[in-house]
């Protein structure tokens, strides 16, 4: 296949003898070492990249870098995919894929387009508008817009790449390596500071690699390689290509995006490598020399392929070789793209005229422009641009005082319009750090206040709004000299080397190109499909200020962050206001720079190292058993253990009926335990539980309910007292480590002179549960030397001796009703007493249960457990607990609230039990109790637990329903997905109400 | 990220730390003499300050311990850490 061939013969900073194999759309291309894609496909004439976002126009490439609003195209496919990224950021390998984004089928031929032809249609805000009404139609609409809008294919399938992170201390952190970064990098490197330089090219030098001017008498890129060469001598200088300072936070704490391996054919990347890698950096001081970024004019079919800035055009002529067109216009309103046109004209790219807002630009360009034979066109502009997939020509006017199109007018045939509207300084990381930006009236740009430098930071040359080269090397190297003082490092005097360049940057402001036709679009956010009539329109509909400008039009969103269409837009909104920009204001610049992949944020925190997991001594044990686990906070626990083509609620019924007929075993080892001593330690328990503990002798165990200080129940749990001044103390599963530091604050911030300790033990103590009619039998045959008859070891009692010969301190206690003792033994005995617990009890009917099987077994019994009957905002009097509060108690914490109103109040919802009318159906947790009254229906109260019970033989529910405790024996209404269900409210206790079985 | 001086370990990552809201609120000694308003105070209400602000903080990965701290709401910096129990240090702004 041929293609047009845009590359010069010679000049570059490519090799052209290293040809690199590429395709785009499917279609094969031949690029050359140093390429990026953008500048790959111009050199091979592709004009075309995509389709715009909203409206479906044609998109060319627009610039040479990150500022890129238009060249959007995805890489990749399957296992390594990736959507949205800059063709003027991707360096091109052997075998890269890469294809359009916004368009069907293809981006010639894109049926979305003729919503371009319907344009006056979808204006700002059109979205919320139209598909506000009717509601339920929402979602039909959703996926028409889905699938016209958006961004690129999401990946389909995992990633094949791994992610990671690498933490570093650095002295001085320099961000960009264009002429301020390096003057810094080369001051500051013999001083032996730790210093990093970061730079988001894949090559160093920033504008330097496309300039001409001299350094010290020598090229641009003499001076960078002699840079270069100098910094790595230095052990202590680290120099970061491909990365890009992302996010600036407090403290000086940095990250960036290394971009390992993107840049490399498949076939060799090397497996085990990242991809990317995100450096969080801590910097004792910084130094920002990020550059500035071109800004282009708002005119008639700016976005045409073809229309780019004149810094874009003059790195493709430069660094890439590749003539981006053969005839150009340049449209300006300031000096500095004067060079960028005469260089195009000196490497063969006809400039056919040089239009200037301007009136008068200065003698010295009238004469150069003279000199090269390029017309210059003056106190004009370019008001409109025709041609579709590509520039055809541009209709130039001239402007008048009052910034109307005069009748002096012509046509001028061309295929590339590059422009200048000035130059914004990128100031997005120091206004990241939280610095202040003024703008600069003369040069027509926000910079950085100096009288508010937020951090260890300084700004350097051009994003600082000191544009010309010699400024930029000046304040590089005082810079570097200061943050070396800073920093506690010594540092010779600041030396800059002289520059022949000494540009300056005034424009003209002229924010909108006025138009001869009405409704041409002038684009302002091309990325967004933003014109200056939305942003009109946003104004006179009243979204006056920039904040809500930004979120109803999407100027400044997306991938490319408003780069280039910032100032324009605030400008526009404050000639709309008869306002000034400072009056207006600026949105603030929030990390990160450029998007961040979701793989370089998760790092390693991936698959099975997502969360941690924890897993009880008895995990392997359950895993023989066949146990079906289940997260319950962080732990992995049996949920049940299934027999042969059991399904899961065979299972669980089956586990239930064990423990209530013969016997059960439950691995409790999670249960959150507190080791507590010392003189204050029964004044502590106290203070924790709203119950009273004075009564509790060594030997004795108590249930406690633990509160808030605002009254509602926070946990609960067994207490046991172990000797004098000594407890042990057990928490929820979920609630270990919370208790614990709730504890702990207490002690360090209120009771500081208290003497207690307070220890957590949970992984020390494994805990194994048996339960049920044999358990008593079960801890006979497998060897104890604790005396088990009712009088010598009652229920609520603790014990310490032996169980199957190990030291063992068993709790008489239970969760599920049943006869139970809960034998605690260090973690790393539990599986020899599991399996010991498991053999003897062989004839006894011992069978392993899990979580589902004891949350159904505490439900028959109304025992709540903490987080499904509690939700933070239910006491112990809504539960009908208030035998386990201390009113006689002089404190305790959560004592005073109880007593204010919201908590004594009638119609609190209150824990009953519901019973369905059809005993087979399970309401589902969670469900609404309704309670229609003169046609309003409200909800008056929710299910909370929810099982079907294999003791009862139906289903049971527990819920908290409004004045509950007094409506027992009433019908209740749930609708559940269309069914109308009825309950009858009872107490919320189905099983053993007298506690008969516990006390034998 | 916050650079956090604890006052018992040194400098350490924000991440390490648990925050734990205004400092010096002490607990009425006899809470059932407090009236209803009084308590609700204790219990909901903070000061919301812009500018130099007294709180609390534990180094929950490190140490442990609560300490508290003078820190600017707006620029976030701290300017000082003392021991929990001690009166804030006077004089800075």
């Amino acid at each position: 296949m041929s293609h047009a061939n845009n590359r010069l013969t010679q000049g570059g900073l490519i090799d052209r003898q290293q040809t690199i194999n590429f395709s785009f759309n499917d279609k094969p291309y031949t690029g050359v070492a140093g390429d990026t894609l953008a500048s790959a496909l111009m050199a091979n004439g592709v004009d075309l990249i995509g389709r715009s976002f909203k409206l479906h126009r044609p998109r060319g490439i627009m610039s040479a870098g990150v500022e890129e609003c238009s060249a959007y195209v995805q890489v990749g496919n399957g296992a390594r995919h990736t959507t949205n990224v800059s063709a003027t950021q991707i360096e091109i390998y052997e075998g890269l894929n890469s294809r359009s984004i916004h368009c069907w089928p293809s981006v010639e031929h894109d049926v979305g387009a003729m919503v371009g032809a319907f344009s006056r249609l979808l204006p700002s805000g059109f979205y919320y508008k139209t598909f506000m009404w009717p509601a339920k139609f929402w979602n039909i609409y959703e996926h028409a817009i889905r699938g016209s809008a958006g961004l690129g294919k999401a990946p389909e399938v995992e990633d094949a790449d791994t992610y990671e992170y690498r933490y570093d201390h650095f002295d001085l952190v320099i961000v960009g390596s264009g002429p301020a970064g390096l003057m810094a990098a080369r001051q500051a490197a013999p001083s032996g500071a730790r210093i990093l330089l970061v730079e988001q090219d894949f090559k160093f030098g920033g504008s330097l690699l496309a300039d001409t001017a001299k350094i010290d008498g020598q090229t641009p890129l003499q001076w960078v390689e002699q840079s270069l060469t100098e910094l790595q001598q230095f052990a202590n200088v680290t120099l970061l290509p491909r990365t890009t300072l992302t996010g600036y936070y407090d403290g000086n704490f940095l990250t960036a995006l290394e971009r390992v391996t993107d840049h490399l054919a498949e076939n060799v990347r090397r497996r085990g490598i990242a991809r990317e890698r995100l450096w969080k950096i801590r910097a004792k001081q910084v130094i920002l020399a990020t550059g500035s970024i071109e800004r282009p004019l708002v005119f008639g079919n700016n976005d045409r392929p073809g229309v780019m800035l004149a810094s874009g055009a003059r790195s493709y002529i430069n660094r890439f070789g590749v003539k981006p067109g053969q005839k150009a216009v340049l449209f300006t309103n300031n000096d500095t793209a004067y060079q960028s046109a005469i260089e195009l004209q000196q490497k063969g790219v006809t400039v056919a005229a040089i239009v200037d807002v301007r009136q008068a630009p200065p003698k010295a360009l009238r004469q150069q422009a003279s000199n090269h034979n390029i017309p210059l066109i003056s106190g004009s502009v370019v008001h409109n641009v025709l041609g579709k997939k590509r520039v055809t020509a541009v209709e130039v006017a001239g402007l008048s005082a009052q910034n109307t199109l005069t009748s002096e007018q012509q046509q001028i045939q061309c295929d590339l319009v590059i422009q200048s509207g000035g130059w914004t300084p990128t100031v997005h990381l120091f206004s990241q750090a939280g610095g202040k930006l003024l703008y600069d009236e003369a040069q027509l740009c926000l910079r950085p206040d100096p009288a508010s430098i937020p951090q260890e930071l300084q700004s350097v040359g051009a994003c600082n709004g000191h544009f010309s080269l010699t400024d930029a090397l000046r304040e590089g190297a005082e810079a570097a000299h200061q943050a070396l003082l800073e920093a506690g490092f010594q540092s010779t005097q600041a030396n800059w080397p002289e520059a022949d360049e000494s540009s300056s940057c005034i424009p003209q402001a002229l924010w909108r190109v006025p138009v001869r036709k009405q409704g041409t679009k002038r684009f302002v956010d091309l990325h967004n499909d933003v014109s200056s009539s939305d942003v009109e329109l946003a104004n006179r509909e009243g979204y006056r200020s920039v904040e809500h400008l930004k979120r109803y039009t999407a100027t400044g969103m997306g991938p490319d962050q408003g780069r280039t269409s910032n100032i324009n837009a605030l400008a526009i909104l404050a000639e709309e206001q008869n306002s000034t920009i400072p009056a207006v204001g600026t949105t603030r610049f929030r990390p990160p720079y450029t998007p961040l992949s979701f793989g370089a944020v998760a790092g390693r925190q991936v698959g099975e190292f997502f969360q941690v997991r924890r897993k009880t001594s008895l995990y392997e044990t359950h895993q023989q058993a066949g146990a079906v686990f289940e997260p319950a906070g962080l732990w992995l626990r049996p949920d049940y253990y299934p027999l042969a083509g059991e399904n899961r609620e065979q299972a669980v019924l089956r586990e239930c009926r064990a423990v209530r007929q013969g016997v059960g075993i439950f691995d409790g080892s999670s249960l959150g335990k507190l080791d507590i001593q010392g003189p204050d330690s029964l004044k502590l328990l106290n203070m924790l539980y709203a119950n009273g503990w004075n009564t509790l002798k060594p030997g004795a165990c108590r249930y406690g309910v633990m509160l808030k200080e605002d009254g509602f129940i926070f946990d609960d749990g067994v207490t046991a007292c172990l000797g004098e001044n000594h407890y042990h103390m057990t928490t929820t599963t979920g609630n270990a480590e919370t208790v614990y530091s709730w504890v702990e604050e207490w002690l360090q911030c209120e009771w500081s002179d208290w003497d207690v300790y307070v220890t957590p033990v949970t992984t020390q103590w494994a805990a194994v549960s048996i339960a049920g009619p044999n358990a008593r039998e079960l801890l006979q045959q497998v060897g104890t030397d604790i005396d088990l008859s009712t009088e010598a070891f009652a229920h609520m009692q603790f014990r310490e001796g032996t169980v199957a010969e190990i030291p063992a301190r068993v709790f008489r206690i239970s969760f599920t009703g049943e006869h139970s003792y809960e034998i605690n033994v260090p973690s790393s005995y539990a599986p020899a007493l599991w399996n010991a617990l498991i053999k003897a009890g062989a004839n006894l009917g011992i069978q392993p249960f899990g979580l589902e099987a004891i949350h159904r077994l505490r439900a028959e019994k109304g025992y709540i457990a903490v987080g499904l009957e509690t939700d933070g905002t239910v006491t112990p009097f809504d539960l009908g607990m208030s035998w386990a509060v201390g009113k006689k108690k002089a404190d305790f914490l959560g004592k005073r609230a109880l007593s204010l109103p919201e908590l004594t109040r009638s119609g609190r919802r209150q824990l009953v039990g519901l019973l369905t009318d059809e005993p087979a159906y399970v309401i589902p947790e969670g469900a609404q109790i309704r309670l229609e009254s003169a046609g309003q229906t409200r909800s008056q109260g929710h299910v909370s637990s929810s099982y079907m019970s294999a003791t009862l033989g139906r289903s049971m529910a527990m819920a908290l329903l409004e004045n509950g405790l007094e409506r027992l024996g009433e019908k209740v209404t749930l609708h559940i997905d269309g069914k109308t269900v009825t309950a009858q409210v009872t107490k919320p206790l189905f099983y053993d109400e007298d506690g008969g079985l516990l006390n034998a | 990220m916050l650079l956090i001086n604890c006052p018992f370990c040194g400098a350490r990552e924000e991440h390490e730390f648990h925050y734990g809201g205004q400092a010096h609120i002490t607990r009425p000694a006899d809470p059932e003499q407090v009236d209803d308003k009084a308590w609700a105070d204790y219990l909901y209400y903070r000061k919301n300050t812009l500018g130099l602000q007294a709180e609390r903080w534990q180094h929950s990965f490190g140490c442990g311990q609560w300490f508290n701290a003078l820190r600017c709401s707006q620029t976030h910096q701290f300017k000082a850490v003392y021991k929990m129990g001690d009166d804030a240090p006077e004089g800075l702004s």
